[in-house]
């Protein structure tokens, strides 16, 4: 069962010579083909590059000359530019373009050797909670698929989910690596805002964007995450402070560690059945000797209408490039270049996009900017207070990463705040700029529930770790749906 | 805060979005109650809060020394245009 062996046990094997990357890269081929067409997980499958890449990672490995994940296959979330090959951001506006280079993390990746097998399905412009806005249609969930598997990274984790591939990037600009990871039974993780560069990957909200990893295991995450993780001269958000071992990191001892439980994470809106199997996933860490306490986030509720008051306004500002002319759709015979932008823009995104657009533009519009954009910067400091005073008490915040488990197909489209509100303990993550991840913590009417653990600045290490010593003494995040076997 | 068609046309308008007169209905709706949602911001007490605009608080905007890092491709990026002719990008006529 090659599909199912740990990223560490991959490597080791291919060191090794027992397996070659081409025939792993094969499995995982293979997989694709058989499983894809139920789930919808890629917009492009890249079999001959990905077998091309393979033999050539084959060869550095038998000339002795191969880095840590040399040879390990990977997909890329489509919002990152890959040179050559379609980045299309999910949407009908870039289903045309060929990226003219490759971002940072896909540089890093591609230079540790790692196998592109293919882009992975989005939220279109990464702005969804379930997957169902891309241009491409919707993912499925496979633990159940009638229902959504999260979003705006839904293909990314659903294709690890499946075991279509070990490792796929992600992006998180208010839950898009935590949420979809809570709800397919993977680990995600979105590092701290300036860890992960972000060039040459499509911008949203340009304060609150992070790149992070949807695998099968917090060990997994590690791995990927040393080689993503690190300054670029590129990026002017990106921090310049070293990358620690974090594989080295994951025995770090839990006996003593300060869990803080938010107490606002618990108040109604949270489904009892989640709540029941957090709370025993977070009493797991109290058995491994850490001590847990009640923290406060007074302003919790308050991190949903912030972020929906600045993450629009920045896409507005982000998406304004999208003008028919340099790349991306055209409308067909525009009569002057205000039709052209008019109709392009109309024409080339879907309704979700146009929806945040629309409400950017109208935060940002004189006469309402002080009462909107500027209140929501004046929140958005409390709700990063709030973050600041509970780390001065605790290592570590513990919660759910969803209200609920996954939810049916169409269940919420018709409803965009009914459809914002499942990423409620995830938003106030990216307000604040801090590190989370999301971790498989058990099941609900056969639904995957994920824990989600939340680390002060640049505290990557914790998080893995934390995740890794849960991942030893349970195991959930081994547990397969059935029918992907 | 409820938005009327008209308001939605020229929200439309600034943002540049052609949106067909049969959605107009549906995104007043949505927006308003967006807005509305937003709204219960007004009940937090910021009179003493400075605004956050990024995460990196109190990091100066980084500058990058001034010197070539790359050749620029014209072709290269040029390939993804709808319109190009003679390494320039074609929009219908604006001055007559």
């Amino acid at each position: 069962m090659l599909h199912t062996k740990s990223i560490a046990e991959m490597a080791r094997d291919l060191k090794a010579r027992k397996v070659s990357s081409e025939e792993l890269t094969k499995v995982f081929l293979e997989r694709i083909e058989r499983f894809n067409p139920r789930l919808n997980a890629f917009i492009t499958v890249l079999k001959e590059q990905a077998l091309q890449e393979a033999r050539s990672a084959d060869l550095e490995i038998a000339a002795g000359r191969g880095d840590p994940l040399t040879g390990v296959p990977m997909v890329h979330k489509d919002i990152f530019c890959t040179s050559g090959v379609k980045t299309s951001c999910g949407s009908k506006m870039l289903d045309n373009f060929v990226a003219p280079y490759d971002a940072t993390v896909v540089e890093r990746m591609k230079r540790a050797g790692m196998v592109l097998l293919g882009k992975a399905n989005m939220d279109e412009f990464a702005m969804g909670s379930s997957n169902e806005t891309s241009y491409y249609g919707p993912v499925k969930n496979p633990w159940d698929e009638t229902r959504v598997p999260g979003g705006s990274s839904g293909g990314s984790a659903a294709l690890v989910a499946a075991r279509l591939a070990p490792a796929a990037t992600a992006t998180d600009t208010g839950g898009s690596i935590r949420q979809p990871a809570a709800l397919t039974n993977t680990t995600g993780i979105k590092p701290t805002y300036g860890r992960v560069s972000r060039y040459g990957i499509v911008a949203f909200a340009s304060s609150l964007d992070q790149a992070g990893i949807i695998t099968y295991s917090a060990e997994d995450a590690a791995m990927i995450l040393q080689v993503m993780a690190g300054y670029d001269e590129r990026d002017s958000t990106s921090v310049d402070r070293p990358v620690p071992d974090y594989t080295a990191e994951l025995s770090l001892s839990m006996k003593g560690l300060r869990i803080g439980v938010p107490q606002e994470f618990f108040d109604k809106g949270l489904d009892p059945k989640v709540a029941e199997a957090v709370r025993a996933a977070i009493k797991v860490y109290e058995k491994l000797g850490a001590v847990v306490k009640d923290v406060s986030l007074p302003n919790f509720m308050l991190s949903v209408p912030t972020y929906y008051v600045v993450a629009p306004a920045e896409c507005s500002s982000n998406l304004a490039r999208f003008d028919g002319v340099r790349y991306g759709y055209r409308c067909k015979d525009p009569v002057d270049l205000t039709d052209l932008y008019m109709r392009s823009r109309g024409e080339g995104f879907g309704a979700e996009v146009k929806r945040r657009i629309m409400t950017g533009t109208y935060v940002l519009s004189a006469g309402y900017y002080d009462a909107y954009y500027i209140k929501a910067q004046k929140t958005r400091s409390l709700i990063r207070q709030d973050f600041i005073e509970a780390f001065k008490q605790v290592d570590l915040i513990m919660g759910p990463t969803t209200p609920t488990p996954a939810f049916k197909l169409g269940e919420k489209t018709d409803d965009p705040v009914t459809m914002y509100l499942n990423d409620i303990y995830a938003n106030g993550v990216n307000l604040a700029g801090l590190p989370g991840i999301s971790i498989p913590a058990g099941f609900v009417d056969g639904l995957p529930v994920g824990l989600q653990l939340i680390g002060n600045y640049f505290d990557e290490s914790r998080l893995l770790a934390a995740s890794h010593q849960y991942q030893k003494e349970t195991d959930w995040h081994l547990r397969l749906p059935k029918n992907y076997g | 805060m409820s938005l009327t068609p008209d308001d939605v046309k020229s929200i439309a308008r600034l943002a540049r979005l052609a949106i067909a007169e049969q959605d107009i209905p549906a995104y007043a709706k949505n927006l308003s109650s967006i807005l509305e949602f937003v709204a219960q911001l007004d009940q937090a007490d910021t009179a003493q809060v400075q605004p956050m605009a990024h995460p990196l608080v109190g990091v100066p905007q980084r500058m990058r020394e001034d010197r070539v890092t790359e050749q620029v491709d014209r072709d290269r990026y040029q390939a993804n245009a709808p319109q190009s002719e003679a390494g320039l990008y074609l929009v219908p006529r604006v001055v007559e």
